[in-house]
């Protein structure tokens, strides 16, 4: 008996073609995982089923739900399915609810609006789901406004409002791509407990191949609006077929291999940094609370080194990174590069800062969109006292955007002209022209789809035999880590809480954060990379 | 709350007290002495000396400033140099007519403009929608007094349903005090009301891009349900500063209306004291139309932290 | 390119080209007594009629775009002059005593309506063409200042200004090098939808007498002349009136059009 059956999916928007021919189909207790890339069309197969598409969409074929059909069904009567029989989680929980009503009317909204209880049945249902997502009324009282909660408490209060009607079908669209490592693994195993004890289908959309492999009874892999392949999980994982699984599966688990490091010279020396916040008073006459966004952090990285940093959002590895670049003063402490302090006096020392660039995450926000690339990646190079003119800079521009791998004439391109793998390089290529003796990557390859990621990781490597590099590469995502430094930093609360070879870290986990967080993170079957 | 309440009430006191001495500064500036000015060139040096002690004009200008300050805090705005009538007196006669005009007019321009944005909103880019974005371009187009002046020839002079001008005061009873400030509330308010239109407009398809609108869906509340229990609380966040700007602009509005229907309000007051050179009144009157506008931007700010949650707890 | 902006743009030229041919020729001298043909409606002599002096009101209509156009422009330019480097700075001392005392002030200006500090300056000064510029140009600076620093603030936060500063570049040129250039657009649309504000502005004073005085023809005070005789004579009164809508909306249409052409994310404020 199946749940839902999507038929021959075809949906165009505006004449635009976005899916073609898509099937599947969910049994009541089973959880079906929809993976691809971005432009997959994976999400829009999802709003497909609420019928939630944007204006201008057509779709063809059929979706049916409990053997009724869905498509272009009259929308009183979808309003009448959506939240009773189909419930749905969204990607973001910091946006997701609404900032000036209370949780407890949000999750009752659910309940009242399908009229299926009267107002106080529904305050106990709303109390009752709450407490089963996690949210225990004690502890967090119906009153209690969103801005109040973290993002992971957020989230199970949107899967509380999905699950107050007991839905036969829940749809999670990337439910755990904005949380941390930690509160993911929380998160999919309530999703996993209530789809068992409610006897719910569940349709999870995601790009994370690892949460896929963990989670999913059935998986579908889609690519531009297309299924390429589809089967029982670990029938799947042993036995794939189409290229394009196979691609995505080793991109997503890829390794590099870096060159040995060559000296032993210390290059960055930070020694018992503190940098504090104030943060807004509790009472009209209390002293300003402060918070400690760095504690007493010190480290040495090497000449020719690759280290790196990671830890949770909120653990300060953000507010680190910019005292290393010379954004921020810190309170205590000092830092050095080559010796020499990165703020000298109140100002950031220029001496200093041309040995150092840095490589941001967003690769749509990193540059000026109305220069172009000679002039967005010569900007570093303003920092020198003679900086190079006429041919000498034509040729620098050239050979740089060789070496990330574009050609010289994209030199007098703008921006908007490449894809986000492509302006990825040009940051790259930014941070490479000045030569520095470090490169900060801050969540580098955060913001790209797996192919792309394990392309520029690919350049990296590269790059660290070409111009031995010197990198602190800050990420949140552990597998990148592993194999892209050779020492690395655990973060937590402002402090360091474990460093040491990235391999032994990773295998032999001393302190208990590092175990936990390690234990969190969903890992890619072995046997599919083979 | 109490805090943030506290922290606006703080930041009302200063602008007050800096206003205060901008305006005191910029009349200080004002070439000649009110004594000599009100008693011509041929003036006896004595008789001009009790009357400089009379108008409190024979102490230093600091002196000057904190009499002023301090006998506005008490309700005395001191004494006309023409009219040698208290100046307090003529304020709150002209107060009567100002004051009840540009709140009838705020309340015209929110109670057409609220319908009238939400209904455009909900019908984005439908003819219903097209029609009420017309016809707001052509009222932000359109100048108060012009449209005032229109009123009165179709309403006043043609269908006679109204008087064109003056007012019949409040001792006739409230009705008939309305009456007679109803072309004027309408010509203050329509134009106001189209700016405050197309700004619930946008705020709510602002609004409508949220994320948690797409939840409300997802929940199974129909467009129209969502746009209501989500859209237009979350839109009067930015409405609520229109409509405190739009209050000053109403008073000042309304002190060129006046001109129009022959309004014994505050702007002739102002008129005649110009051309009187009567600057004690002159300084009065805008001082209360700066507290005015500050007062309601304060309050403004509190019904802020009555809306959105956020600001509450804040502090 | 929108309707909104081809109409915009084809009336806001049309006002501007009255102002600049009146330079060189109006139909008549707009200045001339003529009483015996005093009060003409509309007609093939006088194409908007004459007014109770027989004066051209064609003439004049063309002569009062100069005032208002030149009033508008600039007091808009003021406001930005002056508006935009406030706000600049103040976004890049984000915090500081500097961004606390910019923005404070800009609070206080808001506090004194156009007509009030044209009050102000009229009380002290005498009445004016330049009061009203001064009155205008004043209460714009705030608008300018508090856009100009909201569009700053939200670059100021984007990756490639920090990319910047890493690049050792300091606030003042990243402000005029990468915040000025991104927020153009923005104090574009946003200069056009003032000027427009400042055509009524003047208006509304010439009307009650603060604004430009006698000979001067200026929309405002035609509108006032013509209060006492609308009942016999409504042309008087309807011409200035459309003199003025016309180029209001010409210049809010052109505003709308310049933004949706331009960047339909623009949030202009309407004040």
């Amino acid at each position: 008996m199946t749940l839902l059956q999507v038929k021959d999916l075809t949906l165009g928007i505006h004449g635009t073609n976005i899916l073609s021919h898509i099937n599947l189909s969910i049994a009541p207790g089973e959880i079906v995982a929809v993976t691809g890339e971005s432009g997959s069309g994976k999400s829009m197969t999802a709003l497909a089923v609420m019928q939630l598409l944007p204006n201008g969409a057509r779709a063809e074929g059929s979706i049916l739900l409990d053997g009724q059909e869905v498509l272009n069904r009259p929308e009183p009567e979808m309003c009448q399915l959506r939240g009773s029989s189909i419930g749905m989680v969204f990607q973001e929980p910091m946006t997701a609810l609404n900032p000036v009503k209370t949780i407890g009317d949000q999750v009752m909204e659910t309940i009242l609006i399908h009229k299926a209880m009267p107002p106080a049945g529904a305050r106990e249902r709303a109390k009752e789901v709450l407490n089963r997502v996690g949210l225990p009324p004690d502890k967090f009282p119906l009153s209690r406004y969103p801005h109040e909660l973290s993002g992971g408490q957020r989230q199970r209060v949107v899967i509380a409002m999905a699950i107050a009607l007991r839905p036969r079908l829940l749809i999670a669209d990337e439910p755990t791509t904005a949380l941390d490592v930690t509160t993911q693994a929380q998160i999919l195993d309530l999703l996993k407990g209530l789809v068992k004890e409610y006897d719910m289908g569940l349709l999870m959309i995601t790009h994370d191949l690892a949460v896929v492999a963990d989670l999913a009874d059935q998986i579908v892999v889609m690519r531009q609006g297309k299924v390429v392949e589809t089967g029982a999980t670990g029938h799947l994982l042993e036995h794939m077929q189409h290229p394009y699984t196979r691609m995505l599966f080793d991109a997503s688990g890829h390794k590099v291999t870096l060159p040995e490091p060559v000296s032993s010279t210390p290059l960055l020396e930070v020694t018992d940094v503190v940098r504090e916040y104030r943060l807004p008073r509790h009472h009209l006459f209390a002293a300003p609370a402060q918070q400690r966004a760095v504690d007493h952090v010190s480290f040495t990285l090497n000449k020719g080194e690759r280290l790196g940093l990671v830890g949770e959002s909120g653990c300060g590895k953000s507010t680190l990174t910019r005292a290393i670049l010379g954004l921020e003063q810190v309170q205590q402490g000092q830092i050095l590069l080559d010796g020499q302090p990165v703020f000298a006096g109140h100002k950031p020392n220029l001496a200093v800062r041309r040995k150092m660039q840095v490589v941001f995450q967003d690769p749509y926000g990193s540059f000026n969109p109305r220069h172009r690339v000679a002039r967005l990646i010569t900007e570093p190079l303003h920092l020198l006292d003679h900086p190079p003119a006429g041919s000498e800079r034509q040729d620098r521009i050239a050979e740089i955007l060789t070496a990330v791998g574009l050609g010289p004439d994209d030199a007098n391109k703008y921006v908007h002209e490449f894809s986000g793998g492509q302006r990825q390089r040009i940051a790259i290529a930014r941070a490479l022209i000045i030569r520095p003796a470090l490169i900060v990557f801050d969540e580098a390859v955060s913001a790209l789809d797996v192919s792309v990621r394990a392309q520029i990781l690919d350049l990296l490597a590269e790059l660290c035999a070409a111009y031995d590099l010197t990198y602190l590469f800050i990420s949140h995502d552990l597998s990148v880590v592993r194999t892209i430094t050779t020492r690395v930093m655990v973060m937590r609360a402002g402090k360091i809480v474990e460093q040491g070879e990235t391999e032994s870290v990773f295998a032999d986990p001393q302190h208990g954060y590092t175990q936990k967080l390690i234990a969190a993170a969903p890992r890619l079957p072995e046997l599919s990379i083979t | 709350m109490l805090r943030y309440a506290l922290k606006r009430l703080l930041s009302l006191i200063l602008s007050l007290a800096v206003a205060s001495v901008v305006i005191f500064a910029v009349i200080e500036i004002a070439p000649g002495d009110p004594a000599s000015f009100m008693l011509g060139v041929n003036a006896q040096a004595d008789t001009l000396a009790a009357l400089r002690a009379e108008l409190g004009l024979d102490v230093s200008k600091v002196q000057r400033y904190f009499n002023w300050v301090s006998g506005m805090l008490v309700g005395d705005f001191g004494t006309s140099y023409t009219y040698r009538t208290p100046v307090s007196q003529m304020i709150a006669d002209r107060l009567w007519v100002s004051l009840p005009l540009a709140l009838y007019a705020l309340t015209l321009s929110t109670l057409i403009a609220f319908p009238a944005g939400i209904y455009a909103a909900a019908r984005r880019g439908k003819p219903g929608d097209l029609a009420v974005m017309g016809a707001t371009q052509l009222g932000v187009a359109v100048p108060n007094f012009w449209f005032a002046m229109m009123l009165v020839l179709i309403f006043a002079i043609n269908l006679r349903w109204f008087n064109a001008g003056g007012f019949s005061g409040w001792d006739t009873g409230i009705l008939a005090g309305l009456h007679s400030l109803t072309l004027p509330a309408i010509a203050l308010a329509l134009p106001q009301a189209a700016i405050l239109a197309r700004v619930m407009r946008s705020a709510l398809l602002d609004i409508l891009g949220e994320d948690f609108m797409r939840t409300a869906r997802a929940k199974g509340l129909n467009p129209r349900q969502a746009l209501w229990r989500h859209g237009v609380r979350n839109a009067l966040i930015p409405v609520l500063t229109i409509i405190g700007l739009q209050f000053s602009f109403l008073l000042a509005g309304s002190i060129i209306i006046e001109q129009v229907f022959y309004l014994p309000g505050l702007g002739r007051l102002v008129f005649q004291a110009i051309s009187a050179r009567d600057l004690i009144v002159v300084e009065s009157v805008v001082m209360l139309l700066v507290f005015a506008v500050i007062t309601v931007n304060f309050l403004v700010d509190l019904a802020y932290a009555a809306v959105d949650p956020r600001l509450r707890s804040r502090t | 390119m929108s309707r909104n902006l081809v109409l915009g743009a084809c009336l806001s030229s049309l006002v501007l080209l009255a102002a600049l041919v009146s330079f060189v020729w109006t139909p008549y001298n707009y200045a001339a007594l003529n009483i015996p043909d005093k009060l003409q409606s509309p007609n093939t002599q006088h194409w908007f009629g004459t007014d109770h002096f027989g004066r051209d009101i064609f003439s004049m209509i063309m002569v009062g775009a100069r005032t208002s156009i030149a009033v508008a422009l600039v007091a808009v330019g003021i406001g930005m002059a002056l508006g935009v480097p406030l706000g600049l700075a103040a976004a890049a001392r984000k915090g500081s005593w500097l961004d606390e005392v910019i923005m404070r002030g800009n609070d206080l200006v808001f506090a004194f309506p156009s007509l009030v500090i044209a009050i102000l300056i009229t009380a002290v000064f005498g009445a004016g063409a330049v009061n009203a510029i001064i009155a205008i140009g004043i209460f714009n600076i705030p608008v300018f200042a508090r856009i100009t620093r909201g569009a700053a603030l939200s670059l100021w936060e984007r990756e490639f200004i920090l990319a910047a500063r890493v690049a050792g570049k300091g606030a003042a040129r990243i402000s005029i090098e990468h915040i000025l250039p991104n927020v153009a657009n923005l104090l574009i649309v946003q200069g056009t939808i003032q000027f427009s504000l400042g055509i009524l502005a003047e208006a509304g004073l010439s009307y009650v007498g603060l604004g430009a005085q006698p000979p001067t023809p200026s929309w405002g005070r035609m509108l006032a002349d013509a209060q006492t005789m609308v009942s016999f004579a409504p042309h008087l009164a309807l011409i200035p009136g459309f003199a003025i809508i016309v180029t209001v909306l010409g210049l809010n249409l052109l505003g709308d059009g310049l933004r949706d052409w331009l960047d339909p994310r623009i949030r202009v404020a309407r004040v």
